[in-house]
């Protein structure tokens, strides 16, 4: 299970702001290490944001994408006191599920 | 015919602006598109995850002694964060030394969790007890964001501390034949589209010493101040100086010093 990761949302006039920093390596498997050797691919594949039970936003990440990335979205409706959650999964298998209440 | 003739003429009208300009328009330009970058990430700056791995060090029962660092006591009283690194670095009576940030923490490792120093001194960059150091410095000099630089200069320690970091500043060494002024001793200047702060003039200390440690975001690293020091000697092609050595301690005492009054904007965000 990968670090924590850092969620805000904001709801303004009916539209809810999420911002998210993900904590993840983000190897591309291209790069080598001082030994020489191929740092083997280490990157979030799939990235689902939810309002509740719905789906906001699905993504899905590749290796042009940075380490530690920063995403931020709005979506329609949500209110102060609700949940937003964001999981992601990586190319291991690991997942990570974070939750934030809307402010 | 009419259409055509107006291309002369506003080029010319261009050059004017051009060299009437205090730098040239496209270095402006640059750096424009740079802050704008900068001002889109600000939000996400990802040292708020390292910060949050130093939160729980922090508070983390360690090391052969099996205890926090919450009794730290980083000049301001035991276990007190908020503010503190914006006064440092200082003179601590308990030790009769002045120490930075990461030398002190390096004292509180040792006297409340058992660490040794050399543990942090002899590891690498972002590896083992200096990767827990990075983490740590990153939670505390988040609770200074903001707040106004004050280092007090009146002990006599401090005083010697400053001069020699002055004269390490000044001090010409290595192949090149570099001194930190060779960079930053003047106004105006740029590495690519880097800009290079004037640190011998309170403005530019305060821009340079106010934003580090800092990430940055082409490495994807947390640097601490020990560690931009380091490297700063590298790139000088000259010796680089041992982890919480004297002269890094007093480089920082005549960073810090001359940027008094400005404002903590730390953690950075760098390319």
């Amino acid at each position: 299970m990968g670090n924590p990761m850092k969620i805000r949302a904001a709801n303004k006039d009916g539209v809810t702001e999420v911002k998210a920093l993900i904590s993840h390596e983000m190897e591309t498997g291209q790069r080598k290490d001082a030994a020489g050797a191929i740092v083997p691919a280490w990157f979030i594949t799939e990235l689902v944001a939810k309002h509740g039970d719905k789906v906001v936003l699905s993504a899905e990440f590749g290796t042009a994408v940075s380490k530690n990335p920063y995403l931020a979205f709005k979506f329609k409706g949500g209110a102060k006191g609700e949940k937003v959650t964001v999981s992601w999964k990586d190319n291991k298998g690991d997942t990570r599920t974070d939750e934030a209440v809307i402010g | 015919m009419k259409e055509r003739k107006k291309g002369p003429l506003l080029a010319v009208g261009m050059l004017v602006v051009t060299a009437l300009g205090a730098s040239p328009a496209w270095a402006d330009k640059a750096t424009d598109e740079i802050a704008k970058y900068r001002e889109m990430i600000a939000d996400g700056n990802p040292s708020e995850l390292v910060a949050a791995q130093g939160e729980d060090l922090w508070k983390k029962k360690r090391g052969p002694k099996n205890a926090s660092l919450e009794q730290c006591d980083l000049g301001l009283g035991p276990g007190v964060i908020k503010g503190a690194y914006a006064q440092m670095p200082r003179y601590f009576k308990d030790t009769g030394k002045v120490q930075d940030l990461e030398t002190r923490l390096m004292t509180c490792m040792q006297s409340l969790q058992g660490i040794e120093p050399k543990e942090v001194i002899n590891a690498q960059w972002l590896k083992g007890e200096r990767e827990t150091m990075a983490a740590l410095v990153a939670y505390v000099v988040t609770e200074s964001n903001g707040a106004k630089i004050k280092v007090d200069l009146r002990h006599p320690e401090m005083k010697k501390m400053y001069d020699l970091g002055k004269m390490a500043f000044y001090y010409r060494s290595g192949p090149m034949d570099f001194s930190c002024t060779t960079c930053h001793g003047d106004t105006g200047k740029r590495i690519r589209l880097q800009d290079l702060p004037d640190l011998r003039k309170q403005e530019g200390a305060a821009a340079g010493w106010g934003s580090w440690p800092a990430y940055r975001v082409s490495n994807g690293q947390f640097w601490t101040m020990q560690h931009r020091l380091n490297d700063c000697y590298r790139q000088q092609r000259t010796a680089e100086p041992i982890y919480g050595s004297d002269v890094t301690i007093a480089l920082s005492v005549y960073l810090a010093g001359t940027a008094n009054g400005g404002t903590m904007l730390t953690p950075g965000l760098k390319r």
